[in-house]
């Protein structure tokens, strides 16, 4: 993370009406970083994006970019561009003249402008594209359009409301590469919103994972997947088994679950202390003989490079696992659950 | 559809564009009808269009009704658009109910009422009724139906295009005249369609609002008819007719050009 | 966003409210006042008259000179209730049938092909865009005793006699009828064009006629476009001139054409005026709670 950030938000507050839509939220984002707003839908994400661009102002706290503080500057003024979650292309224009939209209203002269769109239509892979009417392209040209013509002016940052959600699967995963791709080579700062927890892990730099106005946790994709700090964001990422119980510090310390007790390495909870413990599926290991809590294989669901099994403990409760595709765990064979400590992640009652 | 259904579907239409079109297309075949009676069928004469292009006064109102239906039809499109802005996007304001009332009311006043007021206004300003009052009279009815329209029209835009464009670095209203007005565009041009055959229409405000000299055609032909049938007023309705469906048909046409591209 | 408009908006929103206040507001006011007055023998033909040159003493007594006696006279005169109340009932009943007439209309419009559907709407439409009062004209020579339906169905041994249509309320609610049939099938169609298919569908998969598929899925969910068409065809009906004056005769007099003879033929203005003013409350006043409960669910739903 840079010295000095590019876009600073210091406790930003917005309510509509009676709603919250954002509580003093604070982030920084440096220069050509790769961030990703990150929540279900109603956390704030698009709300605080729309902050950014200055279609809303805030109630409470301050946005400045550059240390130059963003308030007094209307959307039309501001160096930060906008990818539309609908495109939003202009229809009565062709391509070169949507992406042109910016540069014209900078008042460019002509063969700057001429070179500029020719330049960008080239970064997303659109040459010749020029003289096509909207209604002519393809759902992942447009998408490409709308990119070039935000990217065109040359705005220090770049939001992306959702930029991926109206691709199907393998579109999603070539222009994922192609966006990281545009954004290192053009070293421009990308803000993308999404509610897709498997996009944001992998496109950005960091995260802020959003929840009811306010941000949960600040991190890198693999810290934010393997250290969570909340159990919101233990579930939100990836998938995970949460089970309650208590913190046991007789003879060691170790997590008492309904269905038996688990190791745990150091922790700060107290004796006696209510907590949720977060494991992932990957975490927990299978065998047929072993040490480990007994079960049976409740369901088998083959998914390609893994296997996910449901275990229904012989104490009680269930268990989601995750193991080799060539594992060869069938339904209703007997199995023994080994849960390595320090696996997992864990939680304090209070902690939502 | 299923067989019943379907005869039944085709008699409702047959029906039903015959009673539309009946009654004009007996029109249309009175004015070719030699005799001026409506019963007997005199033989084939264009002799009433030849005799029309030497009625002076059809002719005078005809030209006094194109033009004041021209020039209020850009007034009132003008307007209505101004007060659909307004009341679309400029959230509550002070007066905004009187505004509302005032740019709605000729929706559902009756054209005597709003004749009855003009007429006292302009006699009270002490204007000169004449082609001015008329137009003026024309563009305050119309504007509301325009307003309506366009209201319409701009409630359906989508405003990512108008924010994408200001995101872009253009200001509001060049984010309008750029992105909002050409998205609008069909419904402007339905608009100035609406209030130019509003006006060219109408008798009720013109008799009101008019003055010597600028008589409209549809007053010379409801003085006529109020003094009996004249198969030149049936020459003039047919010619009237055609040259409205010719314009229909252009416009059809050229939306049919414009989906298609 | 500063409460108080900013100057761009207060432009925009300036010429057309400067023009509706000079000829539409400020004519209703002169109304509104001139119902206040008494007929005279003037030009114009009321008193008081305000003029600038008049001082402080003559305009306050020209003030308390003005009265409500117009609209007394409105209240009690038989003949203004009557057109008022036959206004209502010939546009009541003329709106019941162009429903009536529109409703198979615009049913089979919607279930035509779907590649026909422009060109016919565009059809049932295009007499509305020519010219009302020659559609109106029309009527009268099919109307008229020596006109071509009498004389048709007598040719055809149907009837003796004329059926003396022309110049009754009859002919007037004919009238009505045809000349706003497109208002009432636009909405209609509309609203049944928008219907989903397979609503009709799931019904009759589980186990409807064709009749009650229509009763109880087609009809029900046509009740907005009904209620819209019928709104836009009883208001101006109510207030229409043009018809009873051409189709009508003495006995149909509806309040159009009273306030039309008033003003022209007696000359009297206030009394004119004042049945104008109450109309304009009558008519405008649902309009104005209409937009006001719009604005206030738009608010909410921020």
């Amino acid at each position: 993370m840079a010295a000095v950030p590019l876009l600073a938000v210091e406790r930003a507050s917005k309510r509509f009406g009676s709603v919250v839509a954002l509580d003093e939220v604070s982030l920084d984002v440096g220069p050509g970083e790769f961030f990703a707003l990150l929540g279900p839908s109603g956390c704030g994400k698009t709300t605080l994006m729309r902050l950014i661009a200055g279609f809303e102002a805030p109630d409470a706290g301050r946005l400045s970019l550059d240390g130059q503080d963003l308030s007094a500057l209307p959307p039309h003024r501001r160096p930060v561009n906008m990818m539309f979650q609908s495109y939003a292309l202009f229809p009565h224009l062709d391509v070169f003249e949507n992406v042109a939209f910016g540069l014209r209203r900078k008042g460019l002269a002509r063969e700057a402008i001429k070179k500029r769109v020719e330049e960008l239509l080239e970064i997303v892979q659109l040459q010749g594209f020029g003289s096509r009417r909207i209604e002519q392209l393809s759902g992942g040209q447009k998408q490409r359009v709308a990119l070039a013509r935000s990217l065109a002016p040359g705005p220090k940052l770049l939001l992306l409301d959702e930029p991926l959600a109206a691709l199907d699967r393998k579109l999603r995963e070539e222009t994922q590469l192609q966006l990281k791709q545009i954004q290192r080579r053009l070293n421009t700062a990308f803000v993308i919103v999404t509610h897709d927890q498997e996009e944001a892990l992998a496109l950005a730099d960091r995260i802020a994972v959003m929840r009811a106005g306010r941000i949960e946790q600040i991190g890198a994709p693999p810290d934010v997947y393997r250290r969570p700090q909340t159990r919101f964001v233990a579930d939100f990422i990836g998938a995970t088994n949460l089970i309650e119980g208590r913190v046991s510090r007789c003879d060691g310390v170790w997590f008492v679950a309904p269905f038996g007790q688990i190791a745990l390495g150091p922790c700060t909870l107290v004796d006696g202390a209510r907590a949720t413990l977060s494991l992932r599926p990957e975490d927990i290991r299978l065998s047929r003989d072993g040490d480990g809590l007994p079960g049976r294989i409740a369901q088998a669901s083959f998914r390609g490079q893994s296997t996910l099994l449901w275990v229904a403990l012989d104490a009680g409760g269930s268990l989601r696992v995750s193991c080799a595709h060539d594992a060869g765990f069938v339904q209703g064979e007997a199995v023994r659950v080994a849960i390595p400590p320090d696996a997992g992640s864990l939680f304090a009652e209070d902690s939502r | 559809m299923s067989a019943p259904a379907g005869l039944a579907g085709r008699t409702a239409l047959t029906l039903g564009f015959v009673f539309l079109y009946g009654p004009i297309l007996v029109l249309a075949a009175m004015s070719f009808n030699a005799s001026r009676l409506v019963t007997v069928w005199g033989g084939f004469s264009t002799q009433w269009y030849f005799s029309l292009l030497e009625n002076e006064a059809l002719l005078d109102s005809a030209r006094i009704s194109l033009e004041a239906a021209a020039v209020s039809a850009t007034l009132a499109t003008t307007l209505g658009l101004l007060a659909a802005v307004a009341l679309t996007r400029f959230g509550a304001f002070r007066t905004r109910s009187l505004f509302f009332g005032a740019a709605h009311a000729p929706l559902v006043l009756p054209e005597v009422v709003l004749g009855l007021a003009l007429l006292t206004a302009f006699v009270a300003f002490g204007f000169n009724r004449g082609f001015l009052t008329l137009v003026i009279a024309h563009a305050t009815f119309t504007m509301c139906f325009a307003a309506v329209a366009l209201t319409s029209a701009l409630r359906d835009l989508d405003p990512s295009q108008e924010e994408a464009a200001m995101d872009l670095g253009a200001t509001p209203l060049q984010a309008f005249v750029l992105v909002a007005l050409p998205a609008i565009a069909p419904a402007l041009a339905s608009a100035y369609l609406m209030t130019f055959t509003l006006s060219l229409d109408d008798l009720v405000i013109a008799s009101f609002a008019t003055g010597p000299g600028a008589t409209t055609l549809p007053m010379r032909i409801y003085s006529q008819v109020r003094l009996g049938v004249t198969p030149e007023v049936n020459a003039v309705s047919t010619l009237l007719l055609t040259f409205v469906f010719f314009l229909l048909a252009v416009a059809a046409l050229l939306r049919r050009r414009a989906t298609r591209d | 966003m500063s409460a108080r408009m900013s100057r761009a908006r207060r432009a925009v929103l300036a010429l057309p409210y400067l023009w509706l206040s000079v000829f539409f507001i400020a004519p209703m006011a002169l109304v509104a006042k001139i119902s206040l007055s008494h007929p005279a023998e003037a030009r114009p033909p009321y008193e008081p008259v305000f003029s600038f040159s008049d001082g402080f003493a003559v305009a306050l007594e020209k003030l308390r000179s003005l009265n409500l006696d117009a609209y007394r006279g409105f209240a009690e005169d038989s003949l203004y209730l009557e057109s008022f109340l036959t206004s209502l009932a010939v546009a009541a009943i003329s709106t019941l049938i162009t429903l009536f007439v529109a409703y198979p209309f615009a049913l089979a419009l919607a279930r035509a092909p779907q590649r026909l559907r422009p060109i016919f709407i565009g059809l049932a439409v295009a007499p509305f865009w020519t010219s009302f009062l020659i559609r109106v004209y029309a009527w009268i020579a099919l109307l008229k005793d020596e006109g071509l339906i009498n004389h048709a169905l007598m040719t055809l041994g149907l009837i003796h006699e004329p059926l003396g249509i022309y110049a009754t309320n009859v002919a007037v609610v004919i009238g009505i009828v045809y000349s706003y049939l497109p208002f009432m099938l636009l909405p209609l169609y509309s609203a049944l064009e928008g219907q989903d298919p397979s609503l009709r569908e799931a019904a009759a998969d589980l186990g409807a006629t064709p009749a009650e598929v229509f009763r109880r899925v087609t009809l029900p969910l046509s009740r907005r476009g009904i209620i819209a068409g019928c709104l836009l065809v009883f208001i101006p009906a109510v207030g229409e001139f043009v018809i009873p004056d051409l189709l009508g005769g003495s006995d149909s007099l509806m309040i159009g054409r009273t306030i039309w003879n008033d003003f022209f033929a007696n000359r009297d203005w206030p009394t004119a005026s004042a049945a104008a003013i109450v109309l304009l409350l009558l008519l405008l006043g649902p309009l104005l709670l209409a937009e006001r409960l719009r604005l206030k669910d738009e608010r909410l739903d921020r």
